[in-house]
Protein backbone atom coordinates (compact mmCIF):
# COMPACT_ATOMS: atom_id res chain seq x y z
CA UNK A 1 0.00 0.00 0.00
CA UNK A 2 1.43 3.32 -1.03
CA UNK A 3 1.33 6.56 0.86
CA UNK A 4 -1.85 7.41 -1.04
CA UNK A 5 -4.99 5.44 -1.79
CA UNK A 6 -5.89 6.51 -5.31
CA UNK A 7 -6.98 3.27 -6.96
CA UNK A 8 -8.17 -0.11 -5.79
CA UNK A 9 -5.41 -1.49 -8.02
CA UNK A 10 -2.81 0.05 -5.66
CA UNK A 11 -3.74 -2.57 -3.07
CA UNK A 12 -2.06 -5.95 -2.99
CA UNK A 13 -4.02 -8.87 -1.65
CA UNK A 14 -2.20 -8.56 1.69
CA UNK A 15 -2.88 -4.82 1.86
CA UNK A 16 -6.57 -5.30 1.13
CA UNK A 17 -6.93 -8.07 3.72
CA UNK A 18 -5.06 -5.94 6.26
CA UNK A 19 -7.59 -3.13 5.70
CA UNK A 20 -10.53 -5.54 6.06
CA UNK A 21 -9.10 -7.22 9.19
CA UNK A 22 -8.28 -3.85 10.77
CA UNK A 23 -11.80 -2.62 9.98
CA UNK A 24 -13.26 -5.73 11.62
CA UNK A 25 -11.45 -4.92 14.88
CA UNK A 26 -12.33 -1.22 14.66
CA UNK A 27 -16.02 -1.99 14.15
CA UNK A 28 -16.26 -2.75 17.88
CA UNK A 29 -15.47 0.90 18.64
CA UNK A 30 -18.80 1.93 17.12
CA UNK A 31 -20.58 -0.22 19.73
CA UNK A 32 -18.85 1.37 22.72
CA UNK A 33 -20.18 4.25 24.76
CA UNK A 34 -16.92 6.14 24.17
CA UNK A 35 -16.65 5.98 20.36
CA UNK A 36 -13.18 7.42 20.22
CA UNK A 37 -9.60 6.25 19.86
CA UNK A 38 -6.62 8.56 20.47
CA UNK A 39 -4.58 7.20 17.56
CA UNK A 40 -4.58 10.20 15.19
CA UNK A 41 -4.54 12.91 17.84
CA UNK A 42 -2.88 16.01 16.45
CA UNK A 43 -3.27 14.96 12.81
CA UNK A 44 -5.31 17.03 10.38
CA UNK A 45 -7.59 15.44 7.79
CA UNK A 46 -9.08 17.68 5.12
CA UNK A 47 -12.21 16.53 3.32
CA UNK A 48 -12.00 18.20 -0.07
CA UNK A 49 -15.31 17.70 -1.84
CA UNK A 50 -15.78 19.18 -5.30
CA UNK A 51 -18.86 17.07 -5.90
CA UNK A 52 -21.99 16.49 -3.85
CA UNK A 53 -21.92 13.61 -1.43
CA UNK A 54 -23.82 12.53 1.65
CA UNK A 55 -22.62 9.10 2.65
CA UNK A 56 -18.94 9.33 1.74
CA UNK A 57 -18.34 12.76 3.21
CA UNK A 58 -20.11 12.02 6.49
CA UNK A 59 -18.48 8.61 6.68
CA UNK A 60 -14.96 9.99 6.28
CA UNK A 61 -15.71 12.77 8.74
CA UNK A 62 -16.97 10.35 11.40
CA UNK A 63 -14.07 7.96 10.75
CA UNK A 64 -11.46 10.68 11.19
CA UNK A 65 -13.18 12.04 14.31
CA UNK A 66 -13.39 8.59 15.91
CA UNK A 67 -9.60 8.42 15.53
CA UNK A 68 -9.26 11.87 17.19
CA UNK A 69 -7.96 13.63 14.07
CA UNK A 70 -8.87 17.26 13.46
CA UNK A 71 -11.25 17.37 10.51
CA UNK A 72 -11.76 20.24 8.11
CA UNK A 73 -14.56 19.74 5.62
CA UNK A 74 -14.26 21.80 2.53
CA UNK A 75 -16.95 21.90 -0.12
CA UNK A 76 -16.42 23.57 -3.46
CA UNK A 77 -19.66 25.45 -2.87
CA UNK A 78 -19.06 28.22 -0.40
CA UNK A 79 -15.28 28.25 -0.84
CA UNK A 80 -12.87 30.14 -3.08
CA UNK A 81 -13.40 27.46 -5.73
CA UNK A 82 -16.64 29.20 -6.60
CA UNK A 83 -14.51 32.32 -7.19
CA UNK A 84 -12.45 30.37 -9.73
CA UNK A 85 -9.54 29.09 -7.64
CA UNK A 86 -7.68 26.25 -9.34
CA UNK A 87 -7.10 22.80 -7.86
CA UNK A 88 -3.40 23.57 -7.61
CA UNK A 89 -3.88 26.75 -5.63
CA UNK A 90 -6.29 24.96 -3.33
CA UNK A 91 -3.71 22.20 -2.90
CA UNK A 92 -1.03 24.73 -1.99
CA UNK A 93 -3.38 26.22 0.58
CA UNK A 94 -3.95 22.78 2.13
CA UNK A 95 -0.20 22.22 2.10
CA UNK A 96 0.37 25.51 3.90
CA UNK A 97 -2.05 24.67 6.70
CA UNK A 98 -0.35 21.29 7.17
CA UNK A 99 -2.91 18.71 6.12
CA UNK A 100 -1.73 15.19 6.97
CA UNK A 101 -4.36 13.66 4.71
CA UNK A 102 -6.59 15.01 1.98
CA UNK A 103 -9.74 13.05 1.22
CA UNK A 104 -10.68 14.18 -2.26
CA UNK A 105 -13.85 13.82 -4.28
CA UNK A 106 -13.81 15.45 -7.69
CA UNK A 107 -15.99 15.39 -10.80
CA UNK A 108 -12.88 15.02 -12.98
CA UNK A 109 -11.33 11.58 -13.29
CA UNK A 110 -7.73 11.65 -12.10
CA UNK A 111 -8.00 14.81 -9.96
CA UNK A 112 -6.87 13.06 -6.72
CA UNK A 113 -3.93 11.58 -8.63
CA UNK A 114 -2.87 15.03 -9.77
CA UNK A 115 -3.44 16.39 -6.28
CA UNK A 116 -1.12 13.75 -4.82
CA UNK A 117 1.80 15.34 -6.68
CA UNK A 118 1.16 18.70 -5.07
CA UNK A 119 0.66 17.88 -1.41
CA UNK A 120 2.97 16.21 1.09
CA UNK A 121 0.25 14.41 3.01
CA UNK A 122 -1.61 11.27 2.01
CA UNK A 123 -4.34 11.60 -0.60
CA UNK A 124 -7.36 9.34 -0.39
CA UNK A 125 -9.55 9.13 -3.47
CA UNK A 126 -13.16 9.46 -2.35
CA UNK A 127 -14.52 9.19 -5.88
CA UNK A 128 -13.15 10.86 -9.02
CA UNK A 129 -15.45 11.29 -11.99
CA UNK A 130 -16.17 7.99 -13.67
CA UNK A 131 -12.81 6.56 -12.62
CA UNK A 132 -12.48 5.05 -9.14
CA UNK A 133 -13.85 4.96 -5.61
CA UNK A 134 -11.50 2.62 -3.73
CA UNK A 135 -12.93 2.97 -0.21
CA UNK A 136 -16.37 2.06 -1.55
CA UNK A 137 -14.89 -1.13 -3.02
CA UNK A 138 -13.23 -1.89 0.31
CA UNK A 139 -16.45 -1.43 2.27
CA UNK A 140 -18.31 -3.54 -0.29
CA UNK A 141 -15.73 -6.33 0.05
CA UNK A 142 -15.95 -6.00 3.84
CA UNK A 143 -19.75 -6.31 3.69
CA UNK A 144 -19.56 -9.33 1.39
CA UNK A 145 -17.09 -11.06 3.68
CA UNK A 146 -19.13 -10.23 6.79
CA UNK A 147 -22.38 -11.50 5.26
CA UNK A 148 -21.20 -14.52 3.29
CA UNK A 149 -18.05 -15.43 5.23
CA UNK A 150 -15.74 -15.53 2.22
CA UNK A 151 -14.39 -13.65 -0.79
CA UNK A 152 -12.37 -16.33 -2.56
CA UNK A 153 -14.53 -17.81 -5.31
CA UNK A 154 -17.52 -15.61 -4.42
CA UNK A 155 -19.70 -15.01 -7.51
CA UNK A 156 -20.48 -11.29 -7.76
CA UNK A 157 -22.73 -9.71 -10.39
CA UNK A 158 -22.38 -5.94 -10.84
CA UNK A 159 -25.46 -4.73 -12.67
CA UNK A 160 -26.31 -1.54 -14.49
CA UNK A 161 -24.52 1.63 -15.53
CA UNK A 162 -20.97 0.26 -15.56
CA UNK A 163 -19.86 2.92 -18.04
CA UNK A 164 -20.26 5.82 -15.62
CA UNK A 165 -19.55 3.87 -12.45
CA UNK A 166 -16.38 4.42 -10.45
CA UNK A 167 -17.83 1.97 -7.93
CA UNK A 168 -17.91 -0.80 -10.55
CA UNK A 169 -14.35 -0.17 -11.72
CA UNK A 170 -12.91 -0.15 -8.18
CA UNK A 171 -14.93 -3.21 -7.22
CA UNK A 172 -13.79 -5.19 -10.24
CA UNK A 173 -10.14 -4.39 -9.51
CA UNK A 174 -10.35 -5.14 -5.78
CA UNK A 175 -12.52 -8.24 -6.08
CA UNK A 176 -10.16 -9.70 -8.70
CA UNK A 177 -7.28 -9.13 -6.26
CA UNK A 178 -9.25 -10.88 -3.54
CA UNK A 179 -10.17 -13.88 -5.69
CA UNK A 180 -13.88 -13.27 -6.33
CA UNK A 181 -15.46 -13.96 -9.73
CA UNK A 182 -17.10 -10.83 -11.11
CA UNK A 183 -19.68 -10.64 -13.90
CA UNK A 184 -20.69 -7.24 -15.25
CA UNK A 185 -24.30 -7.17 -16.42
CA UNK A 186 -25.36 -4.20 -18.47
CA UNK A 187 -26.88 -3.09 -21.75
CA UNK A 188 -24.15 -2.94 -24.42
CA UNK A 189 -24.34 0.85 -24.51
CA UNK A 190 -23.48 1.10 -20.81
CA UNK A 191 -20.34 -1.05 -20.90
CA UNK A 192 -17.11 0.96 -21.21
CA UNK A 193 -14.76 0.61 -24.16
CA UNK A 194 -12.02 -1.89 -23.40
CA UNK A 195 -14.07 -3.75 -20.82
CA UNK A 196 -12.75 -7.03 -22.26
CA UNK A 197 -9.39 -6.17 -20.66
CA UNK A 198 -10.99 -5.98 -17.18
CA UNK A 199 -10.63 -9.02 -14.93
CA UNK A 200 -14.37 -9.75 -15.22
CA UNK A 201 -16.93 -11.53 -17.39
CA UNK A 202 -19.64 -9.54 -19.14
CA UNK A 203 -23.25 -10.35 -19.91
CA UNK A 204 -26.27 -8.55 -21.34
CA UNK A 205 -28.77 -10.94 -19.77
CA UNK A 206 -29.53 -10.38 -16.08
CA UNK A 207 -31.99 -13.29 -15.81
CA UNK A 208 -29.35 -15.76 -17.01
CA UNK A 209 -26.78 -14.53 -14.46
CA UNK A 210 -28.91 -14.25 -11.30
CA UNK A 211 -29.26 -17.99 -10.46
CA UNK A 212 -25.45 -18.32 -10.50
CA UNK A 213 -24.78 -15.35 -8.23
CA UNK A 214 -23.90 -15.03 -4.52
CA UNK A 215 -23.83 -11.24 -4.47
CA UNK A 216 -25.74 -8.91 -6.76
CA UNK A 217 -24.63 -5.29 -6.70
CA UNK A 218 -27.01 -2.85 -8.35
CA UNK A 219 -25.54 0.39 -9.72
CA UNK A 220 -27.32 3.70 -9.87
CA UNK A 221 -28.21 4.95 -13.33
CA UNK A 222 -26.22 8.18 -13.37
CA UNK A 223 -28.47 10.49 -15.26
CA UNK A 224 -26.31 13.50 -14.40
CA UNK A 225 -23.45 12.01 -16.41
CA UNK A 226 -25.56 10.98 -19.40
CA UNK A 227 -25.43 13.39 -22.28
CA UNK A 228 -26.85 10.94 -24.81
CA UNK A 229 -29.58 8.29 -24.98
CA UNK A 230 -28.07 5.04 -23.69
CA UNK A 231 -31.37 3.17 -23.54
CA UNK A 232 -34.79 3.74 -25.08
CA UNK A 233 -36.71 4.57 -21.90
CA UNK A 234 -36.39 4.30 -18.15
CA UNK A 235 -39.27 1.85 -18.13
CA UNK A 236 -37.54 -0.43 -20.57
CA UNK A 237 -34.32 -0.23 -18.56
CA UNK A 238 -36.15 -1.13 -15.36
CA UNK A 239 -37.87 -4.06 -17.08
CA UNK A 240 -34.64 -5.54 -18.40
CA UNK A 241 -32.04 -4.55 -15.80
CA UNK A 242 -33.99 -3.56 -12.68
CA UNK A 243 -33.99 -5.88 -9.65
CA UNK A 244 -37.58 -6.53 -8.56
CA UNK A 245 -39.04 -9.15 -6.22
CA UNK A 246 -39.52 -11.72 -9.00
CA UNK A 247 -35.88 -11.46 -10.05
CA UNK A 248 -34.70 -11.56 -6.44
CA UNK A 249 -36.54 -14.89 -6.07
CA UNK A 250 -34.32 -16.30 -8.82
CA UNK A 251 -31.22 -15.76 -6.66
CA UNK A 252 -29.77 -18.62 -4.59
CA UNK A 253 -31.13 -18.72 -1.02
CA UNK A 254 -28.09 -17.19 0.69
CA UNK A 255 -27.44 -14.48 -1.92
CA UNK A 256 -27.30 -10.83 -0.85
CA UNK A 257 -28.30 -7.62 -2.61
CA UNK A 258 -26.04 -4.56 -2.47
CA UNK A 259 -26.30 -0.97 -3.67
CA UNK A 260 -23.72 1.78 -3.13
CA UNK A 261 -26.43 4.45 -2.87
CA UNK A 262 -28.00 6.80 -3.57
CA UNK A 263 -30.76 4.59 -4.97
CA UNK A 264 -33.31 5.31 -7.65
CA UNK A 265 -36.11 3.21 -6.17
CA UNK A 266 -38.24 1.75 -8.92
CA UNK A 267 -35.52 2.22 -11.51
CA UNK A 268 -32.56 -0.12 -10.94
CA UNK A 269 -33.94 -1.51 -7.68
CA UNK A 270 -37.51 -2.02 -6.49
CA UNK A 271 -38.40 -0.62 -3.06
CA UNK A 272 -39.40 -4.06 -1.73
CA UNK A 273 -35.96 -5.41 -2.71
CA UNK A 274 -34.09 -2.48 -1.19
CA UNK A 275 -35.93 -3.00 2.11
CA UNK A 276 -35.73 -6.80 2.15
CA UNK A 277 -33.65 -8.85 4.59
CA UNK A 278 -31.24 -9.71 1.78
CA UNK A 279 -30.39 -6.07 1.26
CA UNK A 280 -27.11 -4.94 2.86
CA UNK A 281 -27.56 -1.28 1.96
CA UNK A 282 -27.71 -0.05 5.56
CA UNK A 283 -24.85 -2.39 6.59
CA UNK A 284 -22.75 -0.92 3.82
CA UNK A 285 -23.07 2.57 5.27
CA UNK A 286 -22.19 1.39 8.80
CA UNK A 287 -19.27 -0.68 7.52
CA UNK A 288 -18.05 2.34 5.56
CA UNK A 289 -17.09 4.09 8.80
CA UNK A 290 -15.03 1.11 10.04
CA UNK A 291 -13.30 0.65 6.69
CA UNK A 292 -12.43 4.34 6.40
CA UNK A 293 -11.11 4.33 9.97
CA UNK A 294 -8.88 1.41 8.95
CA UNK A 295 -7.65 3.24 5.84
CA UNK A 296 -6.88 6.44 7.75
CA UNK A 297 -5.17 4.49 10.53
CA UNK A 298 -3.01 2.50 8.11
CA UNK A 299 -2.08 5.51 5.99
CA UNK A 300 -1.50 8.01 8.76
CA UNK A 301 -0.67 6.42 12.10
CA UNK A 302 2.62 4.88 11.05
CA UNK A 303 3.89 7.71 8.93
CA UNK A 304 5.37 10.95 9.99
CA UNK A 305 3.32 14.08 10.31
CA UNK A 306 3.10 16.45 7.37
CA UNK A 307 5.80 18.64 8.88
CA UNK A 308 8.27 15.80 9.38
CA UNK A 309 7.46 13.98 6.17
CA UNK A 310 8.80 16.51 3.71
CA UNK A 311 10.83 14.90 0.99
CA UNK A 312 9.55 11.38 1.73
CA UNK A 313 9.30 8.98 -1.18
CA UNK A 314 5.89 8.67 -2.79
CA UNK B 1 7.20 4.52 1.67
CA UNK B 2 5.49 1.20 1.42
CA UNK B 3 2.96 0.25 4.00
CA UNK B 4 3.44 -3.44 3.48
CA UNK B 5 7.09 -3.06 4.39
CA UNK B 6 6.16 -1.71 7.81
CA UNK B 7 3.54 -4.37 8.48
CA UNK B 8 4.42 -7.07 10.95
CA UNK B 9 5.93 -9.76 8.79
CA UNK B 10 5.86 -13.41 9.88
CA UNK B 11 9.62 -13.30 10.35
CA UNK B 12 9.53 -10.30 12.67
CA UNK B 13 6.24 -9.57 14.39
CA UNK B 14 6.03 -6.70 16.71
CA UNK B 15 7.11 -5.78 19.35
CA UNK B 16 10.47 -7.29 18.74
CA UNK B 17 11.45 -8.01 22.32
CA UNK B 18 8.87 -10.66 23.10
CA UNK B 19 6.52 -11.43 20.23
CA UNK B 20 9.02 -12.81 17.77
CA UNK B 21 9.20 -16.56 17.24
CA UNK B 22 12.63 -17.86 17.99
CA UNK B 23 14.17 -18.57 14.63
CA UNK B 24 17.88 -17.97 15.21
CA UNK B 25 20.53 -19.84 17.11
CA UNK B 26 19.01 -20.97 20.37
CA UNK B 27 22.34 -22.12 21.73
CA UNK B 28 23.19 -18.48 22.36
CA UNK B 29 20.09 -18.10 24.53
CA UNK B 30 19.86 -19.29 28.12
CA UNK B 31 16.63 -20.77 29.46
CA UNK B 32 15.75 -18.79 32.57
CA UNK B 33 12.54 -20.70 33.18
CA UNK B 34 11.73 -24.13 31.76
CA UNK B 35 8.48 -26.00 31.21
CA UNK B 36 7.92 -27.03 34.82
CA UNK B 37 8.91 -23.65 36.25
CA UNK B 38 6.51 -21.71 34.04
CA UNK B 39 3.69 -23.93 35.31
CA UNK B 40 4.72 -23.46 38.95
CA UNK B 41 5.12 -19.71 38.57
CA UNK B 42 1.64 -19.37 37.05
CA UNK B 43 0.13 -21.49 39.83
CA UNK B 44 1.74 -19.20 42.40
CA UNK B 45 0.46 -16.06 40.64
CA UNK B 46 -3.04 -17.56 40.47
CA UNK B 47 -2.93 -18.20 44.24
CA UNK B 48 -1.68 -14.66 44.85
CA UNK B 49 -4.47 -13.19 42.74
CA UNK B 50 -7.07 -15.20 44.71
CA UNK B 51 -5.47 -14.12 47.97
CA UNK B 52 -5.36 -10.43 47.04
CA UNK B 53 -8.95 -10.44 45.78
CA UNK B 54 -10.18 -12.50 48.77
CA UNK B 55 -11.69 -15.05 46.39
CA UNK B 56 -14.28 -12.57 45.12
CA UNK B 57 -14.36 -14.21 41.69
CA UNK B 58 -17.59 -12.53 40.59
CA UNK B 59 -15.80 -9.20 40.52
CA UNK B 60 -12.55 -10.47 39.00
CA UNK B 61 -11.65 -10.08 35.30
CA UNK B 62 -8.35 -11.25 33.82
CA UNK B 63 -7.52 -9.24 30.68
CA UNK B 64 -4.61 -10.44 28.57
CA UNK B 65 -2.62 -8.11 26.33
CA UNK B 66 -2.12 -9.75 22.89
CA UNK B 67 -0.50 -11.97 21.89
CA UNK B 68 1.02 -14.05 24.68
CA UNK B 69 -0.62 -12.13 27.50
CA UNK B 70 -3.97 -13.51 26.30
CA UNK B 71 -2.72 -17.10 26.55
CA UNK B 72 -1.31 -16.38 30.01
CA UNK B 73 -4.61 -14.83 31.12
CA UNK B 74 -6.48 -17.94 29.92
CA UNK B 75 -4.11 -20.20 31.85
CA UNK B 76 -4.40 -18.10 35.00
CA UNK B 77 -8.18 -18.16 34.63
CA UNK B 78 -8.18 -21.95 34.34
CA UNK B 79 -5.93 -22.23 37.41
CA UNK B 80 -8.13 -19.90 39.50
CA UNK B 81 -11.14 -21.96 38.46
CA UNK B 82 -9.40 -25.19 39.46
CA UNK B 83 -8.39 -23.78 42.87
CA UNK B 84 -11.75 -22.20 43.70
CA UNK B 85 -14.16 -24.41 41.73
CA UNK B 86 -15.83 -21.45 40.07
CA UNK B 87 -15.22 -19.85 36.67
CA UNK B 88 -13.32 -16.56 36.30
CA UNK B 89 -13.99 -14.11 33.49
CA UNK B 90 -11.11 -13.88 31.01
CA UNK B 91 -10.74 -11.52 28.05
CA UNK B 92 -8.27 -9.68 25.90
CA UNK B 93 -7.45 -6.01 25.45
CA UNK B 94 -5.65 -4.85 22.31
CA UNK B 95 -3.70 -1.67 23.00
CA UNK B 96 -2.30 -0.96 19.52
CA UNK B 97 -4.45 2.11 18.90
CA UNK B 98 -3.26 3.59 22.22
CA UNK B 99 0.48 3.12 21.71
CA UNK B 100 2.74 6.16 21.78
CA UNK B 101 5.23 4.71 19.30
CA UNK B 102 3.09 4.07 16.19
CA UNK B 103 4.72 6.92 14.30
CA UNK B 104 8.14 5.64 15.35
CA UNK B 105 7.64 2.01 14.46
CA UNK B 106 4.95 2.01 11.81
CA UNK B 107 1.43 0.68 11.86
CA UNK B 108 0.62 -2.92 12.57
CA UNK B 109 -2.35 -5.22 12.37
CA UNK B 110 -4.76 -5.01 15.27
CA UNK B 111 -5.48 -7.93 17.58
CA UNK B 112 -8.87 -8.77 19.01
CA UNK B 113 -10.32 -7.00 22.03
CA UNK B 114 -12.68 -9.35 23.80
CA UNK B 115 -14.35 -7.99 26.93
CA UNK B 116 -16.88 -9.66 29.25
CA UNK B 117 -20.41 -9.08 27.93
CA UNK B 118 -21.48 -7.37 31.14
CA UNK B 119 -18.54 -4.96 31.00
CA UNK B 120 -15.87 -4.23 33.58
CA UNK B 121 -17.49 -1.43 35.59
CA UNK B 122 -16.85 -1.89 39.30
CA UNK B 123 -14.67 -4.97 38.77
CA UNK B 124 -11.11 -5.76 39.75
CA UNK B 125 -9.26 -6.02 36.45
CA UNK B 126 -5.95 -7.86 36.35
CA UNK B 127 -3.97 -6.98 33.22
CA UNK B 128 -1.80 -9.88 32.11
CA UNK B 129 1.29 -9.59 29.89
CA UNK B 130 4.32 -11.74 29.25
CA UNK B 131 7.19 -9.27 29.72
CA UNK B 132 7.24 -6.00 31.64
CA UNK B 133 9.92 -3.75 30.16
CA UNK B 134 9.56 0.00 29.53
CA UNK B 135 6.01 0.10 30.90
CA UNK B 136 4.68 1.77 27.76
CA UNK B 137 2.42 -1.13 26.83
CA UNK B 138 0.86 -1.00 30.29
CA UNK B 139 0.38 2.75 30.02
CA UNK B 140 -1.44 2.19 26.71
CA UNK B 141 -3.51 -0.57 28.33
CA UNK B 142 -4.57 1.74 31.18
CA UNK B 143 -5.71 4.33 28.67
CA UNK B 144 -7.58 1.70 26.65
CA UNK B 145 -9.30 0.45 29.82
CA UNK B 146 -10.40 3.98 30.55
CA UNK B 147 -12.34 4.04 27.28
CA UNK B 148 -14.18 0.75 27.83
CA UNK B 149 -15.31 1.10 31.41
CA UNK B 150 -14.52 2.09 34.97
CA UNK B 151 -13.00 -0.79 36.93
CA UNK B 152 -12.90 -0.50 40.72
CA UNK B 153 -9.26 -1.49 40.69
CA UNK B 154 -6.61 -2.37 38.12
CA UNK B 155 -3.72 -4.72 38.86
CA UNK B 156 -0.89 -6.03 36.72
CA UNK B 157 0.43 -9.57 36.41
CA UNK B 158 3.52 -10.38 34.31
CA UNK B 159 5.50 -13.55 33.76
CA UNK B 160 8.82 -11.70 33.58
CA UNK B 161 9.90 -8.28 34.82
CA UNK B 162 13.10 -7.42 33.03
CA UNK B 163 13.54 -3.91 34.42
CA UNK B 164 14.40 -0.71 32.50
CA UNK B 165 11.14 1.05 33.24
CA UNK B 166 10.56 4.37 31.46
CA UNK B 167 7.33 5.16 33.32
CA UNK B 168 6.23 4.97 36.97
CA UNK B 169 4.60 1.55 36.58
CA UNK B 170 5.09 -1.62 38.63
CA UNK B 171 3.57 -5.08 38.57
CA UNK B 172 1.40 -6.52 41.38
CA UNK B 173 2.24 -10.12 40.48
CA UNK B 174 5.62 -11.04 39.02
CA UNK B 175 6.57 -14.52 37.84
CA UNK B 176 10.27 -13.82 37.75
CA UNK B 177 12.38 -10.74 38.25
CA UNK B 178 15.03 -10.95 35.58
CA UNK B 179 17.90 -8.44 35.69
CA UNK B 180 18.87 -7.73 32.07
CA UNK B 181 20.99 -5.32 30.12
CA UNK B 182 19.34 -3.26 27.39
CA UNK B 183 21.30 -5.14 24.75
CA UNK B 184 19.75 -8.46 25.77
CA UNK B 185 16.45 -9.89 24.55
CA UNK B 186 13.87 -11.83 26.51
CA UNK B 187 11.69 -14.37 24.73
CA UNK B 188 8.64 -15.96 26.29
CA UNK B 189 7.67 -19.21 24.62
CA UNK B 190 4.24 -20.69 25.30
CA UNK B 191 2.91 -23.96 23.92
CA UNK B 192 -0.12 -22.11 22.48
CA UNK B 193 2.26 -20.33 20.05
CA UNK B 194 5.60 -22.15 20.24
CA UNK B 195 6.91 -25.68 20.68
CA UNK B 196 7.25 -25.46 24.49
CA UNK B 197 6.96 -23.29 27.61
CA UNK B 198 10.12 -21.37 28.40
CA UNK B 199 11.62 -17.97 29.12
CA UNK B 200 14.83 -17.41 27.19
CA UNK B 201 17.44 -14.72 27.78
CA UNK B 202 19.85 -14.09 24.95
CA UNK B 203 22.06 -11.50 23.27
CA UNK B 204 20.40 -8.87 21.11
CA UNK B 205 21.01 -10.67 17.83
CA UNK B 206 19.39 -13.95 18.76
CA UNK B 207 16.12 -14.95 17.26
CA UNK B 208 15.95 -12.49 14.40
CA UNK B 209 16.70 -8.89 13.50
CA UNK B 210 17.92 -6.46 16.14
CA UNK B 211 15.27 -5.08 18.42
CA UNK B 212 14.99 -1.37 17.89
CA UNK B 213 14.61 -0.57 21.55
CA UNK B 214 12.44 -1.11 24.59
CA UNK B 215 8.96 -2.10 23.54
CA UNK B 216 7.22 -4.33 26.06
Amino acid sequence: MNRHLLSAADLTRDDALLVLDTAAELAAVSDRSVKKLPTLRGRTVVNLFYEDSTRTRISFEVAAKRLSADVITFSAKGSSVSKGESLKDTALTLQAIGADAVVCRHHASGAPHTLSRWVEGSVVNAGDGTHEHPTQALLDAYTMRARTGRLEGLRVAIVGDVLHSRVARSNVLLLATLGAEVTLVSPPTLLPLGVDAWPAETSYDLDAVLPKTDVVMMLRVQRERMGAAYFPSEREYARRYGLDAARMAALPDEAIVMHPGPMNRGMEIAAEVADSVRSTIVDQVANGVSVRMAVLYLLLAGGQTADQGRGGAA
Amino acid sequence: MSLSASRPQPAAPWPPSSRRPVTGDRAAARAVLGDAEVGRVLARIAHEILERTSGDLDRLVLLGIPTRGVSLARRLGALCERFEGRPVRVGSLDVTMYRDDLALRGVRALAATDLPVDGIDGDTVVLVDDVLFSGRTVRAALEALNDVGRPREVQLAVLVDRGHRELPIRADYVGKNLPTSLSETVHVLLTEHDDRDAVLLGPAAFGGPDPTGPAA
